[in-house]
């Protein structure tokens, strides 16, 4: 690691004052991907602020809103009893997340902002616009096996690695921002950028601008909710494709339909027009297969990752299924 | 011709870290730059704890944090001021193995050991957050920890039987 400034904030305008001192300075809250890319010489702050022991942590019920801290580790929101009972995707979604350690140490605040990144990325000897902006990207024609379908650019095809903010999307969270005109809320689908010619701008945050909290509303619809991860292997990788969704059943139809993807796109994607697609239809194999066919609508493949159009079309009828079930 | 004295740059600059490790209070003068493994083997002398990947990958690091396991490759060791941190080599009191320990020695869950002291650690957390039941679950909750040698069928036994002992 290059040699770096160390400094303990201790309050969230201390913090936020320190980080605008010093250009490309970064907080730092559990470090699990701030230290690694720093290791790989692709982070290079000159100051790291410590973050981490602000009382940012709690996951509380306000009126019909479920408030997480942004410091709030990743294995405590994957247990409190909270989000395990209102919505279960974002419990599933943390859970199929890195491993037990990792989120031990993680933070929610800190797993939205990993970087959106590939393994041209994380290796400097390979041109990447994100790393380098305007040096090219090696993995257009490279080995982009686990690259984008949705949301590409011919700069950046680096697919948005998380879980949690797949399925924080498909139940319409908002994201609590402390900035130099206060607090704000945005939408979490408001929150990440398409890369188009500048990827290595990656969210709306300003700077200097820091995540206190994730706010949920609480709907009986987000309570009957699912994370389906599909991967290489059982446990501890990322997604090849993963699917969040919720449904809403009345009468014997759709009353209402949630659908963000994961692994597939370069943010975390929402499916809003296979959302309409389906809501008042008659649930069933045939219409999860029409809402997948349009889920998939745009799907640009590269030369080793068309797999993955079918294999998430799959995940989405799977994941529907699932929720159905529990839904009925 | 005076020399000119340049200002030490503030990234190189140490500054006191304490914390407690394995139940005592230890300080350090520590860069910024330092991780909490490299403190604990380079600087501790406690080399139990190892670097394998040094990326986060293999759980060779892990390390308990206020009882939690964590990676000690991923923090940076003065992000821990004033936490209680739990090595391998703190698991064993009054000469006596943790019942871990001696679970991994009588169902041979090792053979090169390397990955041991990071999978004992892991276990021990892992059996008191209480939520494993199945040998599947077992498996799933421990997938941070990586051996190259393939133990993992009297890990996962090694486990289950410590957990059962209570």
């Amino acid at each position: 690691m290059r040699a770096f400034d160390f400094v303990v904030a201790d309050s969230a305008s201390a913090a936020r004052t320190l980080v605008r001192e010093v250009p490309g300075a970064r907080f730092y809250a559990g470090g699990t991907t701030l230290v690694d890319l720093m290791k790989a010489d692709v982070e290079r702050p000159a100051r790291v602020v410590d973050i981490s022991r602000l009382p940012l942590t709690a996951v509380e019920r306000r009126g019909d809103v479920v408030r997480i801290g942004a410091l709030a580790r990743n294995s405590d929101v994957a247990y409190a009893p909270l989000v395990v009972e209102h919505f279960p995707a974002v419990s599933q979604a943390l859970l199929s997340g890195a491993s037990g350690q990792i989120r031990n140490a993680a933070t929610i605040g800190g797993n939205l902002l990993q970087r959106t990144r590939c393994s041209y990325f994380r290796e400097t000897r390979w041109r990447c616009n994100k790393r380098e902006p305007g040096s090219g990207c090696d993995a257009l024609d490279g080995f982009n096996r686990g690259h984008a379908l949705l949301g590409t650019s011919e700069a950046c095809i680096a697919t948005y690695p998380g879980d949690l903010a797949v399925a924080l999307t498909a139940l319409e969270a908002h994201v609590v921002i402390e900035g130099d005109r206060g607090e704000r809320t945005i939408a979490l689908s408001e929150f990440y950028r398409l890369p188009g010619d500048r990827p290595e701008r990656e969210t709306s945050l300003a700077e200097g601008d820091l995540i206190t909290a994730v706010e949920l509303r609480v709907d009986p619809m987000y309570a009957r909710s699912h994370y389906l991860k599909v991967r290489d292997r059982a446990s501890y990788e990322f997604a090849l494709v993963s699917v969040a969704c919720a449904l809403r059943i009345d009468g014997g139809r759709v009353a209402g339909a949630r659908l963000a993807l994961g692994g597939v796109a370069t943010v975390p994607w929402r499916a809003r027009a296979a959302e309409e697609l389906l809501t008042g239809r008659e649930p069933g194999d045939a219409a999860y297969h029409d809402t997948a066919e349009r889920a998939l609508d745009g799907a640009r493949p590269r030369a080793h990752n068309a797999f993955k159009v079918e294999l998430a079309r799959r995940s989405i009828v799977r994941a529907l299924r699932t929720v159905a079930e529990g839904a009925a | 011709m005076p020399t000119t004295q340049r200002p030490a740059a503030p990234g190189r600059t140490p500054q006191i870290l304490t914390f407690t490790l394995n139940g005592r209070v230890a300080t350090f003068p520590v860069e910024p730059a330092v991780t909490l493994l490299d403190l604990l083997r380079e600087r501790a002398g406690l080399t139990g704890t190892k670097k394998g990947c040094d990326r986060g990958q293999c759980g060779a690091c892990t390390v308990l944090v206020n009882g939690r396991r964590t990676l000690s490759c991923l923090a940076l060791a003065l992000a821990h001021a004033g936490d209680e941190i739990t090595t391998i080599e703190g698991l064993a009191a009054d000469g006596k193995l943790h019942s871990v320990q001696r679970a991994f020695v009588e169902h041979d869950a090792f053979q090169c050991g390397f990955c041991t002291p990071g999978q004992i650690v892991s276990a021990v957390a892992l059996i008191a957050e209480g939520r494993v039941r199945t040998d599947d679950e077992i498996r799933e909750a421990m997938s941070g920890n990586i051996c190259r040698c393939g133990a993992y069928p009297n890990i996962v036994a090694a486990i289950a039987a410590a957990r059962d002992a209570g």
